[in-house]
C-alpha cells in the first residue's frame, strides 16, 4: 500500500513544475490545494480497497460469528451502515455527510456517531476524520486516534535519530567522494555507498543482529530488540534499528551528493574561484557546497516516504511497537478503522515532506527564488 | 611583493609544450610556443578552435586539469618560473598578480553567491583586508567598470544581470587586486556586437589606467587589431607567425596568416572588390598532424620534399622587422604582394518576381508578468512589430540585429512554428501566417526550409547522414521508392560537395563545416524556394565559413532560391546580400539595398552597429561610436522610439519627440526606408562610418 501512495503522491505533486515566478504565499497556497486534493484521492482509494465486499464479509464474520450465512452477513452489514453506497460511506467517514442512523432489521437503532448504539440527544450529526472521530480499533480495543498518536510519537523518535545519523553521514561521504572525482577516497566511499544501498533492511537488519547482538562473533555490544527503547532509548538498545534504516538511505543520498558534487567541481565558476586563488577547502566549502546540495536536498526529502517503508520492516524486526508495527498489525487483522487511520497519516506525512522539499528548494536555489 | 620594481618582461614563455594524456595516447596540444609580454603590452593570440590558444592560457595559469601536463619549456612570470612553483605559491599569484577573464560570463560566476561576496573574496584572500575595506574596494571597481547602481549590483545574484553586465562583473573581479597580467580568453564571443564594442573599449581603458599587460585570446582578427600591440597566430598547436600588429597585418610572412585574412569578409568591401578565398581541406586533428609543416596539406605554396620532410620547423626571424618571426620554410621565396587569384566570376541573376510578401506582420507573446501577481496578469512581449517587406526570387535578403531583436521569432513565424498575431505572410499570394507547420501542405513545407545556426545539435546523432536526408525526402514525398530517394540523396550530397561515401557516416564523424553542409542538403531536399539561414556560419571556424558561404551562394544561383540570411555579422552580410533589413527590438529600423544601408544616411542604430564591428584591416579608418547600456528588454520596451535610450542623435531630433512617439517609416530613396525622427538635413550631414582608403588594393 505504501508504495502505491508514494507513487500517486509523486505523480500528482511532481507535475507542478512552474515554480518560477510564483509569489511565495500563493505558491504555498496552491501547493496546499494540490495537497488536499491528493490526500482526498489517495484516502478514497484506500477507503475503497478496505471496504471491498470480501473484507466486509470477513469483518462481519469476525465481529458476529463465523457460521453466519450469506443473508445474515448481508443484514449484519446493512444494520451497521456498511452497505450504503461508497461515496456516501466515504463522506460519512470524512465527516462531511451526516453519520448514518439506521433502524435495523433486528429492531435496534444504530447510529455511527453513537458507536452503533441508539442515538441520544447529544449525539453529533457528523462524526468523521474531520471531527476527530477516527473510530475504534478492533485489535487494540482502543480509539484509533490515541493509537496512531502514541505510535507515531514512537516512530518519530526513531525517524529523528535515523535522520540525525543518515543525513550528515551521507552528505559527508558524498562531498568527500565527489570533491576529487576518481581519487582513491572517491572509489572506496562510492563502493561503500553502493553496497549499503543495495542491501535491503531485512537483510542488513538480520546481519547486524547476528553480528552485534548475538554471541556468534563475540561482539554482543547491542541489544537485538528495541522494545525497551520505547520508554527509554539508549545507545545500547536503539543503535541497531537506527543504523539499519539509516544505512539504506545513506548510500543513496551519498551517491546523489557525489554526482552533484563532481558536476559542480568541474563547473566553470569553480575554475574561476580556483584561478582567483581560493584554497581548496574554501572552494569546497564556500563555492561548491551550496550548489552541490540543491539536487540532494530533494532526494533527502523524498527519503521520508521511503523511511516509512523501512520503518515497517525494522520495527517488526526489532519489535519496536511504532507506526510501522501498527500498520502490520492492522493489516493482518483486518482492522479497517485503524488501517484507514494509518493511511491518512501516512498520506499526510508524505505530502507535507514534499511541500517542505519544494519550499526548501526555492530557498537553496536563488535562480528560482522569488525576487 | 619583492618584485615591485621588476622591469623585465611580465610574461616570458619559452618553447612551451603542453600535452594531454588519454588512455590511448599522448595528444600534444601546444608545441614549441614562445611569447614575451612587456609591461603594459597587449599580446593577441589568434587561431581557429582547437589550435591550442586556450591551452596556452590555462598553461600560464598552471590549471591544466588531471590529464594535461607541461612537457617542456618554461613559463616565467616576472622572472620566476611558474612551472616550478608549489601550489601555495601559485595560489598567491592567481587572482592577485595574474587574473583571467573568461568566455562565458554566466558560467564563470557562482550562481548561488551574491556578486559582492564573489568580488570581495579576492582582496580578502590575497591581502587579508577586512570585510568593510573589501566592500569599499568592490564598490569602487564596480563603478570603474561602468555598471549602473553599483550598490544594488553587489547585492544581486549573477542570473539577475544581463550578459554584458555579467562580463563587466568578471572584468571587475579580475581587476580587484590590480594584477600585472590579465588573460582574456575570448572575452566577448558570447556577447552582442554593440555590447562587445563597449566591453572591449572598457578593457582597453582599464588596461591603460592600471598599466596591466594583457594576453588576449581570440579568433577574431578585427578585435585583436583593436586591442593589441602584438599578435601571435597559432595553427594546430604551434605559433606560425609572431610580430607587431602592423607587421603581421600588412606584411604577413606565413601562408596560413595570409589564407586566414583572405577568408574573412570585411564590411568595407563587397565580393567584387575583395572575393573570399576559402582555405581548402580541414583542420588536422591533434593526433593526425602531417609530417613537417602542419599547414602543408592546405597550403598554396606547398613544395613536396621540403614542406613535408619529417623534421621540426623552427621560427625564422624576418629580416628588417623587429621581433617578427615566421614558421615557414619558404617565406623568403614567396611573393607576398602577388594579387589574389580571382576565380571565375559568375554574374548574379537578376531578382525575379516577388515570392514572399510580409505585410504588417505582428507577433506578440503573452507571458506571466511580475511574480507579485502570481501569473494572473499577463504581460505582452512584442517580438515583432509591423514587419513589412518583399522578397524576390533568387534574392538574398539579410536580416541583421542583435539578440532579442526578434529576428528568430520572425523566422519561426515564417516557418510555421508559431502563428502570427496580426498581419499577413503571402507565399505566392497565398496566406500562410495563420497555418502552423502541422497544418501546412507538403509543398509549402518543402518550399520554406531552414538552415540552422548550430550544426552540432541539429543532426540526429544516431542516424546516418544519408538516412537523415532520405527521411526529409520521405516527408516531402519525393521519389516513388527507396531507390529513387537514395539516388536523389546522393545527388544532394554532390550538390553540397560532400563525397558520396558520407551517406553512411554518422554525424559525429563529420567536422562542423561538413555537418552544416548536410544541414544545407537537407534544407534543399524538397527543392526549397525560400531558405531561412539562421546564422548558418557563426558556429563555424573562419576558414570554413567562407567555403560554406560560397556553397550557399552557388546553390542559390542554380536554384533561384530566395535566401533570408539572418545574421549579426555585418561583414558577411555585406559580402553576400542584395538587400538588408536592420531590426531592433522587434522593429525594422532600416531596410534597403546593401549599398544603401552600408552608406550614409544611416539609421542611428545601423551607424552604431557598423562602428561596433571589428575590422581586420589596418588601412580602414572607422568612426568610433560606443552605445551605452544594454539592449532594453522586450518585456519592458522604452516608450516612443525603441532605440531612444541609446541613440546619440536623440537631441537633434528632439528628445521629447523620440520619447513619446514611435517614428514613422520614411522613404529616403528608392527602396530605402528608415524608421527615424531625424530630418533630412541631419541625414544628409551623416558621415560614413567606415572609410576605405581609395585605391588601396
Amino acid at each position: 500500500m505504501l508504495p502505491l501512495l508514494r507513487f500517486l503522491s509523486r505523480a500528482i505533486t511532481n507535475n507542478n513544475t512552474d515554480k518560477t515566478g510564483a509569489f511565495m504565499g500563493l505558491f504555498i497556497l496552491r501547493r496546499l490545494g494540490v495537497m488536499i486534493l491528493t490526500a482526498l484521492c489517495l484516502t478514497f482509494i484506500v477507503f475503497w480497497l478496505t471496504n471491498l465486499y470480501p473484507n466486509l464479509e470477513k469483518l462481519a464474520k469476525t465481529q458476529g460469528n463465523f457460521r453466519m450465512s450469506d443473508e445474515q452477513v448481508e443484514t449484519f452489514l446493512g444494520n451497521r451502515g456498511y452497505t450504503q453506497s461508497l461515496p456516501v460511506k466515504y463522506g460519512q467517514w470524512i465527516g462531511v455527510l451526516p453519520g448514518y442512523v439506521i433502524e435495523g432489521t433486528d429492531g435496534e437503532t444504530r447510529a455511527k456517531c453513537a458507536a452503533n448504539r441508539a442515538p441520544t440527544d447529544d449525539t453529533a450529526t457528523f462524526c468523521g476524520i474531520l471531527q476527530g472521530e477516527w473510530g475504534q480499533s478492533t485489535v487494540f480495543k482502543d480509539d484509533v486516534s490515541t493509537i496512531v498518536g502514541t505510535r507515531l510519537g514512537l516512530t518519530g523518535k526513531l525517524m529523528f535519530w535515523v535522520m540525525m545519523v543518515m543525513v550528515p553521514g551521507a552528505l559527508l561521504i558524498g562531498v568527500l567522494a565527489g570533491m576529487r572525482e576518481g581519487s582513491r577516497t572517491d572509489r572506496s566511499l562510492s563502493t561503500i555507498s553502493i553496497v549499503s544501498t543495495a542491501t535491503p533492511e531485512y537483510v542488513s537488519g538480520v546481519i547486524l543482529i547476528a553480528v552485534f547482538a548475538t554471541p556468534l562473533f563475540g561482539m554482543q555490544y547491542f541489544k537485538g530488540t528495541a522494545t525497551s527503547a520505547m520508554d527509554d532509548a539508549t545507545f545500547n538498545n536503539f543503535f541497531l534499528p537506527v543504523i539499519t534504516i539509516a544505512m539504506y538511505g545513506m548510500g543513496y543520498i551519498a551517491r546523489m551528493t557525489r554526482a552533484s558534487m563532481t558536476e559542480v567541481m568541474t563547473a566553470q565558476y569553480v575554475r574561476t574561484a580556483r584561478l582567483k586563488g581560493v584554497s581548496f577547502p574554501n572552494i569546497v566549502m564556500k563555492h561548491a557546497l551550496r550548489n552541490a546540495l540543491i539536487a540532494p536536498f530533494t532526494v533527502i526529502m523524498l527519503q521520508f516516504p521511503w523511511l516509512l517503508n523501512g520503518v515497517v520492516i525494522v520495527e517488526t524486526l526489532f519489535n519496536y511497537k511504532g507506526f510501522g508495527w501498527t500498520l502490520v498489525q492492522a493489516a493482518s487483522n483486518n482492522d479497517i478503522e485503524l488501517l484507514l487511520g494509518v493511511s491518512v497519516v501516512s498520506v499526510f506525512v508524505v505530502l507535507v515532506t514534499q511541500l517542505i522539499s519544494d519550499i526548501g528548494y526555492v530557498f537553496l536555489n536563488p535562480r528560482i527564488r522569488i525576487s | 611583493m619583492e618584485n615591485d620594481n621588476y622591469d623585465g618582461p611580465i610574461l616570458e614563455i619559452d618553447k612551451l609544450s603542453i600535452s594531454f594524456f588519454t588512455r590511448l595516447r599522448e595528444i600534444p596540444a601546444v608545441m614549441d610556443f614562445s611569447a614575451k609580454i612587456m609591461p603594459g603590452e597587449a599580446l593577441g593570440v589568434v587561431g581557429e578552435s582547437g589550435c591550442g590558444k586556450s591551452t596556452v592560457a590555462l598553461g600560464v595559469m598552471q590549471d591544466l586539469g588531471v590529464n594535461g601536463r607541461i612537457v617542456g619549456g618554461s613559463i616565467k612570470f616576472k622572472g620566476q618560473d611558474l612551472n616550478k612553483m608549489t601550489q601555495e605559491e601559485l595560489r598567491d599569484i592567481r587572482g592577485s598578480q595574474i587574473a583571467m577573464i573568461y568566455q562565458e560570463p554566466m558560467a564563470s560566476l557562482n550562481p548561488a553567491m551574491r556578486i559582492g561576496k564573489q568580488l570581495m573574496e579576492v582582496p580578502m584572500i590575497h591581502e587579508g583586508v577586512s570585510e568593510k575595506e573589501a566592500y569599499d574596494r568592490a564598490l569602487e571597481v564596480v563603478t570603474d567598470v561602468k555598471l549602473p547602481d553599483p550598490k544594488r549590483m553587489l547585492e544581486s545574484f549573477p542570473h539577475q544581470l544581463s550578459g554584458g553586465q555579467q562580463q563587466r562583473i568578471v572584468i571587475a573581479m579580475a581587476l580587484m587586486s590590480k594584477p600585472s597580467l590579465l588573460i582574456l580568453d575570448e572575452p566577448t564571443t558570447a556577447l552582442d556586437v554593440t555590447v562587445e564594442a563597449a566591453v572591449v573599449e572598457l578593457v582597453k581603458d582599464l588596461g591603460k589606467k592600471y598599466g596591466t599587460s594583457m594576453l588576449f585570446i581570440s579568433h577574431n582578427l578585427g578585435l585583436v587589431l583593436e586591442t593589441c600591440d602584438r599578435i601571435c597566430v597559432m595553427y594546430s598547436g604551434e605559433a606560425v607567425e609572431r610580430g607587431s600588429i602592423e607587421d603581421v597585418f600588412d606584411k604577413m610572412q606565413h601562408p596560413y596568416t595570409q589564407a586566414l585574412f583572405r577568408s574573412i569578409p570585411l564590411p568595407g568591401a563587397d565580393k567584387n572588390a575583395r572575393p573570399l578565398i576559402a582555405i581548402p581541406g580541414n583542420f588536422p586533428l591533434p593526433h593526425e598532424r602531417p609530417e613537417g609543416c602542419n599547414f602543408g596539406p592546405r597550403c598554396d605554396y606547398f613544395e613536396d620534399g621540403l614542406c613535408n620532410e619529417n623534421k621540426a620547423i623552427p621560427m625564422y626571424p624576418v629580416d628588417g622587422m623587429e621581433r617578427h618571426e615566421t614558421r615557414c620554410l619558404k617565406f623568403q621565396e614567396i611573393d607576398w604582394n602577388a594579387p589574389i587569384e580571382v576565380g571565375a566570376q559568375t554574374e548574379k541573376p537578376e531578382p525575379g518576381r516577388v515570392v514572399l510578401k510580409m505585410d504588417n506582420l505582428k507577433k506578440y507573446y503573452e507571458v506571466a508578468a511580475s511574480a507579485l501577481f502570481g501569473g494572473k496578469n499577463k504581460k505582452v512581449v512584442k517580438a515583432n512589430e509591423t514587419l513589412s517587406f518583399e522578397a524576390r526570387e533568387s534574392e538574398t535578403l539579410a536580416i541583421v540585429g542583435e539578440s532579442g531583436c526578434g529576428k528568430s521569432t520572425f523566422a519561426k513565424v515564417l516557418m510555421g512554428l508559431e502563428t502570427a498575431t496580426d498581419g499577413q505572410i503571402l507565399l505566392d499570394n497565398k496566406n500562410i501566417e495563420g497555418t502552423s507547420i502541422e497544418d501546412r501542405d507538403t509543398q509549402t513545407v518543402a518550399d520554406v526550409q531552414m538552415v540552422f545556426q548550430n550544426p552540432f545539435d541539429t543532426l540526429n546523432p544516431s542516424m546516418t547522414v544519408g538516412r537523415q536526408i532520405i527521411r526529409a525526402l520521405e516527408i516531402f514525398q519525393i521519389g516513388n521508392n527507396d531507390e529513387d530517394r537514395r539516388k536523389r540523396m546522393l545527388e544532394l550530397l554532390d550538390l553540397v560537395k560532400l563525397p558520396r561515401a558520407f551517406a553512411d557516416r554518422m554525424p559525429r564523424q563529420l567536422s562542423g563545416g561538413q555537418k552544416q553542409r548536410v544541414g544545407i542538403a537537407r534544407a534543399f531536399a524538397g527543392d526549397a524556394r525560400i531558405v531561412v539561414a539562421d546564422e548558418p556560419v557563426s558556429a563555424l571556424d573562419v576558414s570554413v565559413q567562407a567555403a560554406v558561404t560560397d556553397l550557399l551562394m552557388e546553390i542559390q544561383r542554380e536554384h533561384k532560391t530566395t535566401l533570408l540570411f539572418i545574421s549579426h555579422d555585418l561583414s558577411i552580410v555585406r559580402y553576400l546580400s542584395d538587400r538588408v533589413m536592420v531590426m531592433y527590438l522587434g522593429h525594422v529600423v532600416e531596410l534597403g539595398t546593401t549599398d544603401q544601408v552600408f552608406a550614409p544616411p544611416y539609421h542611428p542604430y545601423t551607424e552604431a552597429l557598423l562602428s561596433a564591428v571589428p575590422i581586420a584591416d589596418t588601412s580602414i579608418k572607422k568612426k568610433h561610436i560606443v552605445l551605452d547600456g544594454d539592449i532594453p528588454s522586450a518585456m519592458n520596451p522604452p516608450s516612443g522610439c525603441p532605440f531612444q535610450t541609446r541613440c546619440r542623435w536623440k537631441d537633434k531630433a528632439g528628445a521629447s519627440l523620440c520619447e513619446s512617439e514611435v517614428p514613422p517609416v520614411r522613404v529616403l530613396a528608392d527602396g530605402h526606408q528608415v524608421k527615424c525622427h531625424l530630418d533630412d538635413a541631419d541625414f544628409a550631414a551623416m558621415e560614413p562610418v567606415i572609410e576605405t582608403p581609395v585605391a588601396a588594393e
